[in-house]
Formats: structure tokens, C-alpha cells, sequence
């Protein structure tokens, strides 16, 4: 930050820019010459979460990167509402290959890079919860424990959208998805173990990995800039809320991703080499009822008497995380 | 390249694909009144000189505050700011300090030495304003702005009405008052001192005027009957308050009462503090939750010492002593006698139970009169062609702000009644209200206090009381603006919109929605913080 | 020069005269030795600049190699049976992208039951994905093939499986002159991709294509095929006139003229085959054999040619496709002239179940009297499968049929 007396800037950095602030120190959305990774005339639904993160993500990589940048993306969502034949929506050097071998993918380019000694050339790859967690999981772990130079960047939305919102490992429990439908005793998702990627990353003591969603711009670009200043494999999880998966308004998007974060039951933070080194504090902490009611997928939750049973584990999840990495708001 | 055919594609080819077409609601951009504009007696469009203060450009700002209103260091200090009570931030935290500001900014205008606009063209008309208080000096302000000759008339030796001989010199300093005054006659003004009008009519021809308009404010002190003996000392505010102001200051002695409950007793017991009575004591007949006088004002007055006999009457005034009587609140929560009386030492006895109109000047004439003010239309024009009246002769709640507004909206009366145009006024936006708002993207930031001189200080002399916000502190102030209703260019929509169909125009001119791209979705009106955009349905 | 080589070392030696930029794989017997001295190569430096990948499974060696081939790299990799099919989906990816990728594939059976030893059902197994699979018959040939493969996939956009007998091949020692880094050189210009991840041109690679075009890309990319067809013999001829070796093209004919009997086959067996051949020539039978160098694209046009005078073709191949039969005897049925020559299959091998020349001989004999059937099976144990049979007919809780096979066997047929 520029020395400016008055450390006040009405929206501060919660906005996507701040004419207050000194162009070094606004978002790359904020500016007019931002690449536009993916650009306009794409096939996402509206309000797709997944189309505003790419285009977060990607465009923060080609400005750390000085556009030296090529990105290989996992079969899902993103990469069919982006390149329909005949039309892309793509602005970058980009490759699709498959469903589940993206970081492998992603590792090849960056060999071919190093091999053909153009240093210069940084790769990410791309998927979503389920080309990363499920599919893709085991590729992404060998690409971890290599240590290849690539930035694996998951989209996560929860479930398998492009097929028609089925569960995958990132699904939260309770939640009605095509293969977990809300009926019966146990409603909805199973309380399973879960997978947490990130701290499943964090294992391979890569040198960095970082959480982060679609409602604080500022935070995921910068993780994403940190993220390019390492060499090595790096892990970024994006929450990207799907309106169409979550049975949410497309209005909702990025006010959803806020109260994840806010409830605590998406929690945002960063690791550097295996060890946690920064925590997004909650700011107006909310219970994750606020958060599950706009959406559908967990209607069961409060139709009639409703389940309280389950929201109540619902936010015991939540308290953990806000306990796991000290989430809780300066004053609580 | 020659490419593999389907395999591999030419990029950002996807523009090609008009999503519009998907949309069944629009995204617009609105500009909705901000409550604090919304509330200000002069009118002010505070949201947009705060735009400008936010930023640094204060010369900017005090340039779009100037265009409603003439004064702004003196109403950075005098005026109550309804704007900030009505300011949508109070639900966040608490209000903007839009007072401070603006009195910043009129400061820094007087130290700067920057100029009001040039006069309008010469219109070859002639308007005589009679009054030199607040409603009169912004009555000839807008009249010269719009070409018009004026003429000002004032009973009083000095201009500024009861900025200068009602409200104390600790509050408002007379070296603000005369230099904002000063920059306002500079726009040339044909000022007549120490003439009193007696008929209104007879000035109209004497100074061969094409309108008038009648600002003499309420100059008459109230009175009420109080069984007293021949020693007792009985003064109303008013004329106190004028003597002090003229360096006349009557003899009160040590022990001073003042009767009422309003801003005017206020001043009336702070300025009998330091003219030397140990004990200033307000009798009012109500409790506090009820006293009309200001908070803050209450606040500082009981800081200087000053104290409050609450739920009183005065029942008798022998001379060095009062007799005050016991009230106590009925079920309804109005005071009722209790007839327990006590006694209080008085040498002197100071009246603020509110002003009266003198319009003697009118009599003879064909203005209407009721209940001792002067009935006025939406141009403030009264039932004569061509006279109009505002200020604290017109119905409304006097304060130097409303009278400022007045002498505005008059001046665009005169202007079109000397134009033989119908007077309209502005469309008013619809208002910004608090839950158009996403407050989550405002930082978290209390207000900046003013500083206050230290107490011991304030009891003698008349030093101004409530500093003013340094640079610093004022810019923080602005920046703590919502901008309710009001796009403040914080990129959002540009970034949230998931199909970059908002065009960023960039260097203040705001932004456009690409409704060829645009997929209706409604993010970027959920996220505008201020409320700035409006889903509208598609038109088939 | 000729040296005594392993086959694994010298396919090893030859792609590293290929001087390629990214290697990846997977161990799986056979083609471990192959992989382990590349990657021995690439890390002693003798081949920099050049990535060396250790994945953590089939599907990613296949995966990085397409990576690194879309942004420009020579990639190779090498796999065998099981490895080959848990990394189908990116061999077809390949094809489907126009990826240059070379890939030796140690043929070896698929399981269940596991089985490490050769035949083809793995080359078999993806015949359709859109590689051009070339055949070696001999370690040489193996060698050899890995230069113009190299020159073929670069020069279509198609990659190339260059398949070798695991064990048979990789594992045996014989006299192979290893090609002259100069030769290869010249031969082999550096890759200059069609398509490729530049960040100062960037395209997108990789779109979904729906009904409107898919057809039109399939049939573009058979039309490559054809054009391998015609490339083959050229690129063959061409380094045979730098090296003077007859590695590669379309088929290895031999001793055709005037033969009534054909022996179609792929691979090591040709050699047994041959020297059968040779033997019942001397007995005056008019027998040859057609060895087929390239399997896919099959050249129909140049088979149907060779087998133009034939009465008799008897295919021999190490794989089938159960509840049909023959897979190459399918295809060199569709190539078969007009003139309708009687075609049986022989299913032998399978397995890494050995071939004889006494074997093939009986195979000729039988043909000659009439008796080979359309499709049969070369040493198959009858009692075994008849055993079997009868105890799934007894019990529905007959046990796994492998195992009681093998028991069976252990017995010495006590049992029978
Ligand atoms: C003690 C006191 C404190 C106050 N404090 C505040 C405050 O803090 N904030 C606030 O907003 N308001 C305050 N007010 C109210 C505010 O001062 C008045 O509402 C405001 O000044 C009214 O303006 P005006 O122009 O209508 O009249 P005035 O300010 O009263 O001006 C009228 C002028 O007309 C002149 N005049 C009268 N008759 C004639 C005539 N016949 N011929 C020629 N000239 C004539 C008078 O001499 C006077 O100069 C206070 C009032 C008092 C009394
Ligand atoms: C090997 C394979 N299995 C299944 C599929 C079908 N498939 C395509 S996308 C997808 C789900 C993608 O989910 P995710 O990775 O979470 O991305 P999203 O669409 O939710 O963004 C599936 C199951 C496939 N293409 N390939
Ligand atoms: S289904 Fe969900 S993730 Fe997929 S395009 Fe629609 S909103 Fe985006
Ligand atoms: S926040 Fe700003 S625009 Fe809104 S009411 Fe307050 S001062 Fe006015
Ligand atoms: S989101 Fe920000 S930039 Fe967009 S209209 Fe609202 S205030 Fe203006
Ligand atoms: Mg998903």
C-alpha cells in the first residue's frame, strides 16, 4: 500500500475498486485493461459462480504472470459453457483435455515449458470440485508430491453441475442433490467424513495453499499473486456458488459465497509449506441457517417442522472450522 | 495457425454469441435522493459535494455545495443537520458528520479565499429584498446569480440578521459570519443599512422594484405575564442576546434564571455564564426527553455549568428571589402543578419563550396575514404578485437553514415570476432508502468528534466552543458517505458481472450495461453497495 | 555397428537419438527396461533439454505426454496391457486432440486372470482410438520404428503406438545396429507443431463439439489415416536408403510369389512363421507369409494386393475378440481379393503361450488336408476346458475357472 494519510476508504477493499486508491491497489477487475480470461457470450447460467471465479482467478494469473500464462481445464461446467464449438470463450492459451487428468495435463505443459526453456511460461490448472476432489484427485496428489510447477485451481461448486447436479465428495452434507435426494429418514447428502482438499493439500507440504471465495475479490487475488510467486505445485479452492445446483437466485451469488464465509462453514484461509498462515476473520458472523435458507438444496431443512436436528450438525461443522483455524471476529 | 478444424478455436470467438437474448429482467442505473439531501432545509446535494470531499478535491465540492447554498461556514456551525438524523448510516453505525464537513469546507473556502460565481447576465431587473438574515442573504445570492439587480434593505446597523444578534459569537464568530456575508455583497448588492421599512408597498416604488421579497425574520421577543415585584430584573432572550451582540451587555448580576427550553435559552444561559453570573439556572416546565433545545447544545451548556431546574414553573419573581413551582407528569406525559413550590436567588430574570413577527410593514398592504406569519405558495410567493416572503416570516420551523432554502426557492419564484415563467419544481428522485443498500462493502468506521474547547476556557470568554475537523479528520468523515442512491464508481457491477457485460466508461462517467451480453442475472444490482441499479422487467 | 542388445535397451538408445523433450510413464513388465534406461539417460543429462516424468499411473503418463505435446513438446511414453487400458480414455484423447505422441506398447496379454507374458489383446484393445500402431517383428525393426514413428506422428498430427512382443522383444538379446544420432537428425527435423499453447497466440484446444461437426472431425481424422497409408512406404523407403534396412511400411511379404498358402501374422512370430515357411517350401508346398507392419490404418488396398494369388490364408494372431474370433483375420477378411481365398484363424500365443515351428507346421499341414477349421485355437487343452465345463454344469459353486484350471494342470492330470 501507497503511504496515503487518511487509511480510510469508504468501501475500503471490500469493493471490486475504489477510486480512493491508487491503481496498484485495486483488484485487477477494477481496471479496464483486465484480460477478460473468459469473455462475454459464454453459456454459463445465470449468475454461474464458476464463470465469475475463472475470470477472477485467470485474469489475477495473467497479471502476476505478465500474460505469460497457459491454463489446461478438467471436462465440467466451465469448460462446456466455454468452448461450444464454434465459439470460445476463452482470451488465453488454453487446453481441454479430460474429466479427471487435469493436473496431469497441467504438469506435461509445464515439462514442455521447462524442457523447451521457457521459464517464463507459468500453467494453471483448472477443475471443478468434482474434476479435484473425485475424479482428478489422484493426478492432483502426484502432481502435489512431484512438486511440478503448476497452480491447481478448484472451482468448487459442490456437486457435479455439468451433468445435472449430482454429489460429489465436496457435496455438504444434507444437501438434495440428483443422487442424494432429499427423501427418506436421512435426507439429502450423508454425514460422511468429508474431503477436505485443502488440508488434504496442505499434507503434501506444497508451498502454498489457499482457500477463498467469490464475494472478497481482494483476498483471492492476492492469493492468487502469492500463489504465482512460488515455483512448484500450489492448490487454490474457490467456492463458487451454482444457482442452478444450489436452487439459489442468480442474484444470490456472490451474497451466498459471503455467507459461507461469514457462517463459517466455508472457511477461508491460507497455508504456506504445509502450515496455516493467515485466516479471512468472519466480520458479521452469521449462524448457517442464514446461509442454507435461500437455498433449495436444503429446503428439507425447513419445510414444516423442519429438521433442526441436522442444521444443528450443520453448525457444528461450521464452529469447528471458525475453532480449527481462530475464525471468530476480532471482538468475539 | 492453421487449425484443427472444430479441435482448436480462434480466441474470444464466443462474442459472437448475443446471451442477451436470454434476459427477461434489465439492470438500469438509477440516481435515487439520498436521505440527507432529502432533509436539508437549503437543499443541499450533500451526497455529491461529499463525492467530491472524499476524493480531496474539496475546491470541487465546496463548489456544488456553494450552488444551493451561500454559507456553509456558518451553517457548518449553526445549522441543527436534519441531514444527519436523517442519514442512512445511523443504521451502520452512526451518522455521517456532514456538518463538519461542510463547515471544512467553508472554511477552507474563506481561507483560501475562493469566490462565489460570477453574477448571471444583467437581467435589467430590480428585486428588493428586505431583511438581511440568512433567508435575505440567500434570496440575493440566487437573484444575482440569475442577473437580477437587488437591492437589500436592513433595519439593523450590521447585516446577517440573527446570526449576528441572536446566536452567540462562541457558537458562530463573527469573522466567519462578515467574510461569508462579504462574498456575497462582492457579487455587487445595493445594501441599505439602518432603514427600517415601514410599508412595503412604498419601498416597492421607492426603489423601483420589480419583486420583493419580505425576510424580516421574528425579532420580538415573547412575553408572558410573571407576578413580580418592582425590583425584578425581566429581559427577553432576544433582546439580551441583541445587546450582547452590539458589545451592550445589560448588568444581570450574579444569579441569573432563564425561562424557557429551547436553543435560545440555551444561549441565553451560556452567554450570562460569561458575562460573569456564577449560577445560570434554567427553569423549565418539562423534562428532558421533552426540551426542544439541541443535545449537543444541552450537552456543552451543562459542561459550562449551567444548570436545569426540569419540571418547573415560575410562579413569582420578588426580586432576588423566584419562586418556582413543582411539576409532575401526568399519565399522558403532560407536566401538571403539584403545588409544591420552592425558592431560587435571581437577580435577574432572561425570557426565551420564543419570537414574534413584527409586520407592521404590511398593514395597509394586500398581504395576507395569519397567525402572524405570512402564508406563501411553492414559489414563496404571497397573495401579491410579485411580494414574496420566507424565512421565519413563512410558516415553517425557523432555522437559519430553512431560511437559506427559502431564500433559494424564492429567488427561483422572483425569477420566473420576473421571467412570467410558472415556477416548478425539481422532480424529485425517489428516495434512497436504507434497505437499497449493501452495507457489507462500506468499511467499519465510527465518527470523527469535533474537537471542543476546554471547559474552563468557554466560561468566560466567547471563544468559538466546537473546533472544526482538520484536514484529515474531514476527509475521513466524507469517506465514511454511503452515497445512498448515488453510483461513487466502486467498479462492482464492472466486476461482478459473471458475462463482462458491464463497460466501464471510466474517469467519472460512470458505466453502461452491454445488453447484448447481459444475462439479467441481477448480481451486480445485489452487490451495487449503494443501490445505484434497478432490475426492470425485459420489454417483449 | 551392430551390437548385442536387449531389445528394451535398444528401443531406449533409438528414442533417445529422437531426442525427445518430455518422457513420462508407468513401470509394467515388459516395458520397464525401456523406460528405466531412458530415465536413466535424462538423468545423467546425456539428453537435456528433457523432462523426465515419474507419474503415479498409466493415465497420467498418457495425460502429461498430451500436455506436453499440445505446447510443443516431442513427448514419449511407453506402457503394455493393463497399464495400456487404465489410460484409454487419454490415448483416444490424443488421437482425438492430433497429438504427435509416440508410445511403445510391450505387448503383453490383459487380465483376469493377470498374466505378464505377450500377446495382443492389448494392441487390440484400442485399435479404434485413432493411433497409427506399427508392428515390429524384430528388436532391429523395433528400433528403427521408433524414428519414423516419430517422423509420422509430427508430420500427420496423429500419434504413433509402435508395439514390440514383451519378452519376446523387449527382453531378448540380439544383434541390432543401433541408427547414427547424425542419421536420425537428418532424418528427423525438430517437431513443429500445427496447434500449440503459446501465450503470444493463443487459441482454446480442446472444444466440445456437438452433432453439427463430430462427423465431419471423425471423418477428417480417418482421412489422416489414409494419408498415413501413403506416407508409411515413402518414410520406410526413405530411411532404408539412409540405413539400408527394410524396417517398416506397410507389410513385410515373403516368399508370396506363386504361394497358394498365405500365413498372415504380426510381430516376433513372423520369424517362427518364416522358418516354417522355408521348411515346407523345401518340400515343394507353395507357401508364403504376409507379415503386417501396419496394423492401423490397415492397409486394405496393398493386403488385398499381396494375397491376390492366394487359395488358402491362414491368419495366426495372438489375440481375439471373444464370442467372434479373430481381430486381424476380421480385417484381412475385408481385404481379401475378390478371387475369395478360404481364410481360417489360428488364435495362438495367447498368453506368452510358446509358438512352434513344429506348431505352424501342423497348422499348414492341416490347412493343406482340409482339416484347419475356420477358427481355431492352437494347443488349446481340451480335457482341461471339458473338466471345467462338467463342474460348472454340477455346481453353481464351481470356484474360479483359472484357479481350477491351474489345479488341474498341478495335478498332472491325476485327475483326467
Ligand atoms: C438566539 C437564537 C439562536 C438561534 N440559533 C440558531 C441556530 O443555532 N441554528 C439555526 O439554524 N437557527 C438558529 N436560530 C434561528 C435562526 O437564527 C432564524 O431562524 C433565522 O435567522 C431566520 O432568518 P430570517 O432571515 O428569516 O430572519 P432574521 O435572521 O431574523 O433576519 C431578519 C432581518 O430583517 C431585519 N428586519 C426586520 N424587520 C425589518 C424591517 N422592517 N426593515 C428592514 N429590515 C428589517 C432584521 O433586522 C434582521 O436583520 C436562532 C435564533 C435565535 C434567536
Ligand atoms: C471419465 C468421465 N466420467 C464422467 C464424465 C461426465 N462428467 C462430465 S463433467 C462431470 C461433472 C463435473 O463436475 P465438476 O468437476 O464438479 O464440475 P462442474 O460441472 O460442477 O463445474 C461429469 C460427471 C466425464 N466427462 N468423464
Ligand atoms: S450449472 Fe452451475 S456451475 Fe454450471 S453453468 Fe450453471 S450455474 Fe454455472
Ligand atoms: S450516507 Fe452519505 S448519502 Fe447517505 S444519507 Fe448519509 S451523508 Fe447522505
Ligand atoms: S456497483 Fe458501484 S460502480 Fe456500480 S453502480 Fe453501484 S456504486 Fe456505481
Ligand atoms: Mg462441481
Amino acid at each position: 500500500m501507497t503511504e496515503t494519510r487518511v487509511h480510510f476508504y469508504q468501501v475500503g477493499s471490500f469493493a471490486v475498486g475504489n477510486r480512493l486508491l491508487s491503481d496498484a491497489d485495486r483488484t485487477v477487475q477494477a481496471s479496464r485493461e483486465r484480460t477478460n480470461s473468459l469473455d462475454a457470450g459464454h453459456r454459463a447460467c445465470q449468475g454461474c459462480g464458476e464463470a465469475l471465479g475463472a475470470r477472477y482467478a485467470l485474469d489475477a494469473a495473467m497479471r502476476a504472470t505478465g500474460g505469460r500464462l497457459v491454463a489446461v481445464n478438467a471436462t465440467g461446467c466451465l469448460e462446456v459453457f466455454s468452448t461450444p464449438f464454434p465459439e470460445t470463450s476463452w482470451r488465453i492459451a488454453w487446453l481441454h483435455s479430460l474429466f479427471g487428468n487435469a493436473p496431469a495435463v497441467a504438469t506435461g505443459v509445464a515439462a514442455a515449458m521447462r524442457a523447451k526453456g521457457r521459464d517464463d511460461v507459468r500453467v494453471v490448472g483448472q477443475a471443478g470440485d468434482g474434476g479435484t476432489v473425485d475424479i482428478g484427485f489422484g493426478a492432483l496428489s502426484g502432481m502435489f508430491e512431484r512438486h511440478d510447477d503448476v497452480l491447481f485451481i478448484c472451482y468448487d461448486n459442490e456437486g457435479y453441475m455439468n451433468t445435472g447436479v449430482q454429489r460429489s465428495a465436496a457435496t455438504p452434507p444434507t444437501a438434495r442433490t440428483a443422487t442424494s435426494e432429499a427423501v427418506g429418514a436421512d435426507p439429502g447428502n450423508v454425514f460422511g467424513q468429508g474431503k477436505d482438499l485443502p488440508r488434504i493439500a496442505m499434507a503434501h507440504d506444497i508451498p502454498y495453499v489457499a482457500t477463498a471465495t467469490v464475494a472478497d475479490l481482494h483476498d483471492l487475488e492476492r492469493k492468487v499473486e502469492r500463489a504465482m510467486t512460488f515455483r512448484g505445485a500450489r492448490y487454490l479452492h474457490v467456492l463458487v456458488p451454482c444457482p442452478l445446483g444450489w436452487g439459489a437466485a442468480s442474484a444470490d451469488t456472490v451474497r451466498l459465497a459471503r455467507l459461507a464465509a461469514e457462517s463459517g462453514f466455508f472457511p477461508v484461509f491460507e497455508a504456506e509449506h504445509g502450515v496455516v498462515t493467515g485466516v479471512r476473520r468472519i466480520r458479521r458472523r452469521v449462524g448457517v441457517e442464514e446461509y442454507l435458507r435461500p437455498q433449495r438444496r436444503f429446503a428439507h431443512l425447513f419445510a414444516g417442522e423442519g429438521r433442526p436436528d441436522l442444521v444443528a450438525r450443520l453448525q457444528l461443522i461450521a464452529d469447528a472450522n471458525v475453532e480449527r483455524y481462530g475464525l471468530a471476529p476480532e471482538e468475539e | 495457425m492453421d487449425r484443427p478444424f472444430a479441435i482448436t478455436l480462434p480466441v474470444g470467438s464466443s462474442r459472437a454469441n448475443h446471451t442477451g437474448s436470454w434476459r427477461v429482467e434489465r439492470p438500469v442505473y438509477v440516481d435515487h435522493l439520498p436521505p440527507c439531501n432529502d432533509a436539508c432545509p437549503a437543499g443541499e446535494n450533500i451526497q455529491r459535494w461529499l463525492y467530491h470531499a472524499e476524493s480531496g478535491d474539496y475546491e470541487a465540492a465546496w463548489r456544488i455545495l456553494v450552488e444551493e447554498n451561500p454559507l456553509p461556514a456558518i451553517m457548518g456551525r449553526v445549522c441543527f443537520h436534519p441531514c444527519e438524523s436523517a442519514c442512512n448510516r445511523v443504521r451502520v453505525d452512526e451518522a455521517v458528520g456532514i456538518n463538519a464537513v461542510e463547515r471544512f469546507l467553508g472554511d477552507t473556502a474563506l481561507a483560501r479565499g475562493w469566490r462565489l460565481p460570477d453574477p448571471g447576465p444583467d437581467s435589467g431587473r430590480r428585486v428588493l429584498v428586505v431583511g438581511a438574515g440568512p433567508a435575505g442573504l440567500s434570496a440575493t445570492y440566487h437573484l444575482r446569480r440569475a442577473g437580477h439587480a437587488v437591492t437589500l434593505v436592513e433595519g439593523a446597523a450590521r447585516l446577517g440578521g440573527m446570526m449576528r444578534y441572536g446566536i452567540p459569537a462562541y457558537r458562530l464568530p463573527r469573522a466567519v459570519l462578515d467574510a461569508e456575508v462579504e462574498r456575497i455583497l462582492e457579487m455587487g448588492v445595493e445594501v441599505v443599512l439602518g432603514r427600517s421599512v415601514k410599508d412595503i408597498a412604498a419601498a416597492r416604488d421607492e426603489f423601483r422594484a420589480d419583486a420583493v421579497f419580505l425576510a424580516v425574520g421574528a425579532q420580538l421577543g415573547r412575553r408572558v405575564s410573571i407576578p413580580a415585584g418592582d425590583s425584578a430584573k425581566m429581559i427577553d432572550a432576544v433582546t439580551f442576546l441583541h445587546q450582547v451582540a452590539e458589545d451592550d451587555p445589560p448588568l444581570l448580576g450574579r444569579h441569573v434564571v432563564v425561562y424557557g427550553g429551547g436553543d435560545t435559552a440555551l444561549d441565553a444561559a451560556r452567554t450570562a455564564r460569561r458575562l460573569g453570573a456564577t449560577d445560570a439556572t434554567i427553569v423549565y416546565r418539562r423534562n428532558r426527553a421533552k426540551m426542544p433545545a439541541h443535545a449537543e447544545e444541552v450537552e456543552q451548556a451543562l459542561g459550562e455549568g449551567v444548570t436545569v431546574r426540569w419540571l418547573s414553573t415560575i410562579e413569582r419573581f420578588e426580586g432576588e428571589r423566584l419562586l418556582i413551582e413543582k411539576m409532575a407528569l401526568n399519565a399522558e406525559g403532560f407536566p401538571e402543578p403539584t403545588g409544591e413550590l420552592e425558592e431560587l436567588d435571581a437577580d435577574a430574570l432572561v425570557l426565551a419563550l420564543g419570537q414574534d413577527t413584527d409586520l407592521s410593514l404590511l398593514e395597509g398592504s394586500e398581504v395576507h396575514v395569519a397567525d402572524g406569519v405570512v402564508p406563501v405558495a411553492e414559489s414563496m410567493m404571497t397573495d401579491v404578485p410579485g411580494v414574496f416572503a420566507g424565512g421565519d416570516v413563512a410558516p415553517s420551523d425557523r432555522t437559519a437553514t430553512v431560511a437559506v432554502g427559502h431564500g433559494k426557492r424564492a429567488a427561483k419564484g422572483i425569477d420566473a415570476f420576473l421571467g412570467d415563467r410558472s415556477f416548478e419544481r425539481p422532480e424529485r428522485h425517489p428516495l434512497a432508502a436504507f434497505e437499497r443498500l449493501n452495507t457489507w462493502y462500506y468499511a467499519d468506521a465510527p465518527r470523527t468528534q469535533r474537537p471542543e474547547l476546554e471547559r474552563i476556557r468557554r466560561q468566560t470568554n466567547f471563544e468559538e466552543v466546537v473546533g472544526g475537523l482538520t484536514e484529515d479528520n474531514a476527509l475521513f468523515e466524507a469517506r465514511r458517505c454511503l452515497s445512498c442512491g448515488n453510483c461513487f464508481e466502486c467498479d462492482n457491477c464492472f466486476g461482478v458481472c459473471p458475462d463482462n457485460a458491464v463497460i466501464k466508461l471510466g474517469g467519472g462517467d460512470r458505466y453502461e450495461i452491454d445488453y447484448d451480453y447481459c444475462k439479467g442475472c441481477g448480481i451486480c444490482v445485489a452487490e451495487c453497495p449503494c443501490g445505484a441499479i434497478e432490475m426492470v422487467p425485459e420489454r417483449i | 555397428m551392430l551390437q548385442q542388445l536387449e531389445g528394451s535397451r535398444a528401443v531406449a538408445e533409438t528414442v533417445a537419438r529422437c531426442r525427445p523433450e518430455v518422457v513420462c510413464a508407468y513401470p509394467i513388465s515388459p516395458q520397464t527396461h525401456i523406460i528405466e534406461a531412458i530415465g536413466a539417460m535424462v538423468k545423467d543429462g546425456r539428453l537435456a533439454p528433457c523432462e523426465f516424468i515419474n507419474v503415479e499411473s498409466e493415465y497420467a503418463a498418457m495425460s502429461v505426454s498430451i500436455g506436453a505435446s499440445a505446447a510443443g513438446a516431442r513427448a514419449y511414453t511407453a506402457t503394455a496391457s493393463q497399464g495400456l487400458l487404465f489410460m484409454i480414455e487419454a490415448v483416444y484423447n490424443a488421437a482425438g486432440l492430433g497429438l504427435p505422441v509416440v508410445m511403445t506398447l510391450a505387448n503383453r496379454a490383459i487380465g483376469a486372470p493377470i498374466n505378464i507374458w505377450n500377446d495382443h489383446s492389448d494392441a487390440m484393445a484400442v485399435r479404434d482410438a485413432g493411433w497409427i500402431q506399427l508392428f515390429a517383428e524384430t528388436n532391429q525393426e523395433a528400433a528403427d520404428l521408433h524414428v519414423q514413428a516419430f517422423r509420422l506422428a509430427e508430420t500427420l498430427s496423429v500419434p504413433v503406438m509402435v508395439c514390440m512382443d514383451g519378452f519376446i522383444l523387449t527382453h531378448a538379446v540380439e544383434a541390432v545396429d543401433l541408427i547414427d544420432q547424425a542419421v536420425v537428425d537428418s532424418f528427423l527435423p525438430p517437431y513443429e507443431p500445427r496447434q500449440v499453447l503459446d501465450p503470444d497466440d493463443p487459441v482454446s484446444i480442446g472444444a466440445m463439439v456437438g452433432p453439427e461437426a463430430f462427423e465431419e472431425v471423425r471423418y477428417l481424422a480417418h482421412l489422416r489415416q489414409l494419408d498415413a497409408l501413403e506416407l508409411i512406404p515413402s518414410v520406410a523407403e526413405e530411411f532404408a536408403a539412409l540405413t539400408g534396412r527394410a524396417s517398416g511400411g506397410l507389410l513385410h511379404p515373403y516368399r508370396l510369389d506363386d504361394a497358394e498358402t498365405v500365413i498372415v501374422a504380426m510381430g516376433s512370430v513372423l520369424g517362427t512363421i518364416k522358418d516354417a515357411v522355408d521348411a515346407r517350401r523345401a518340400t515343394g508346398e507353395r507357401v508364403g507369409v504376409l507379415g503386417v507392419t501396419t496394423f492401423r490404418p490397415f492397409p486394405v488396398a496393398a493386403v488385398a494386393d499381396a494375397l491376390a494369388g492366394a487359395r488358402r490364408v491362414i491368419v495366426v494372431e495372438k489375440a481375439f475378440s471373444l464370442g467372434m474370433g479373430g481381430v486381424l483375420a476380421t480385417d484381412v477378411a475385408t481385404a481379401s481379393p475378390a478371387s475369395g481365398p478360404e481364410l481360417a484363424t489360428v488364435v495362438a500365443g495367447l498368453g506368452g503361450r510358446p509358438i512352434t515351428r513344429r506348431d505352424v507346421e501342423g497348422v499348414l499341414g492341416r490347412s493343406a488336408q482340409g482339416t484347419l477349421p475356420r477358427l481355431s485355437f492352437l494347443n488349446l487343452d481340451e480335457d482341461v476346458v471339458a473338466r471345467e465345463r462338467a463342474r460348472m454344469a454340477a455346481s453353481r459353486r464351481s470356484g474360479p475357472f483359472a484357479e481350477n484350471v491351474l489345479r488341474d494342470l498341478a495335478a498332472g492330470g491325476a485327475n483326467r
